[in-house]
């Protein structure tokens, strides 16, 4: 984790590669993060940097945050969130961050809110088989067995009915298609976790080194005079 | 808001230099094909049966029958492997997706060219 930046969901669509295949890409629209606060070893014990991103209502924060605020001069944020790493400590309070930070075809770990399921069985919630609906089985789509009898409880973990959804997930290892610092933008191959509109984080990859980086030059320029007269 | 950002950002990649053309219609369409470094363009004429999506999405299928046996190949509208489309003939039509061509022989599959 050495790099990061804030950002929501706007939605999915696809772009075509050099090959003229269609590749899915999901869209993020990252505004630029302001940094609130600098965590360095010497005070914190460890290096990090707090981002703030999307204004909100003056109305909605209060005194202590407003204070915090000020040492930064900007306005309220929605979202505040720590990115940990030596690689952004020549950032300053107040600097804004864009999506500048990334280049096409970087590796990056997308973390969000998956979508929430509500209270759903073992089938969809931890992918259990279904018995089968005829033959007189009278087994539909239940838990199985509760375990042994001896040890007359049930085993920590057996997996049951509950809650879905709504966790925080990462997806590792996705590429970054595109880079869009004028509209703010990034387009990340696949699909990233969460609602549209949900808070995603976007990091370079934990991982990253044992996936080979995508070409930039094999996507089709997104961006040319065309699309630049039609947004003015 | 958002959905026209999506859509802005895909418009560079949209083409406006291919005929318009419709279900019903003959159509001869000439891909870029890659074989290592050398770049070929194959050609494959047939009817459009149907179009599907909007946008970047778009797709069209083409029908054609080879050596008895019914082919079909489906392409992105605004993909950049599709070298030229030619309208070979208009076809009069009542519906958007022609499906009901797979199941007929060829003296049934006629189309009355759209004049």
């Amino acid at each position: 984790m050495a790099k990061g930046i804030l950002g929501t969901k706007l939605g999915m669509t696809q772009v075509f590669n050099e090959d003229g295949h269609l590749v899915p890409v999901t869209i993020v629209r990252c505004e630029p993060n302001v940094v609130l606060q600098k965590k360095t070893i010497e005070r914190d014990g460890y290096e990090a940097l707090q981002l703030g991103f999307k204004d909100k209502r003056v109305t909605l924060a209060n005194k202590p945050e407003l204070g915090h605020l000020a040492k930064a001069n900007t306005n309220p944020k929605r979202y505040v969130k720590e990115i940990a790493g030596k690689e952004m400590s020549n950032f300053e309070v107040g600097q804004e961050i864009g999506v500048n930070i990334f280049e096409d075809g970087e590796v990056v770990d997308v973390t969000g809110t998956s979508k929430g399921k509500g209270f759903q069985g073992v089938v969809k919630r931890h992918n259990q088989a279904t018995g089968p609906m005829s033959h007189g089985s009278r087994y539909h789509r239940g838990p199985g067995s509760m375990g042994p009898i001896d040890p007359n409880h049930v085993r920590k973990g057996k997996k049951l009915p509950g809650h879905m959804g709504a966790e925080t997930v990462t997806i590792q290892n996705l590429n970054i298609v595109k880079v869009d610092p004028e509209r703010n933008l990034l387009m990340i191959k696949g699909n990233v976790p969460g609602p549209k509109r949900g808070l995603v984080v976007v990091r370079n990859a934990v991982k990253g080194s044992s996936v080979a980086p995508l070409d930039p030059q094999q996507y089709v320029k997104t961006q040319s005079a065309e699309s630049e007269e039609s947004t003015e | 808001m958002s959905q026209e950002l999506i859509r802005e950002v895909t418009q560079a990649q949209l083409r406006d230099d291919l005929p318009e053309f419709n279900p019903g219609d003959n159509v001869r369409v000439s891909v870029k094909i890659k074989e290592g470094n050398r770049e070929r363009i194959q050609v494959f004429e047939g009817l459009v049966i149907k179009k599907q999506g909007s946008g970047i999405s778009e797709t069209f299928t083409v029908r054609k029958v080879s050596y008895g046996v019914g082919v079909e190949r489906t392409f992105p509208v605004n993909t950049p492997s599709i070298h030229q489309i030619d309208v070979v003939r208009r076809g009069k039509v009542r519906r958007a997706k022609l499906h009901y061509i797979r199941g007929r022989s060829a003296k049934q599959s006629r189309i009355k060219e759209r004049r």
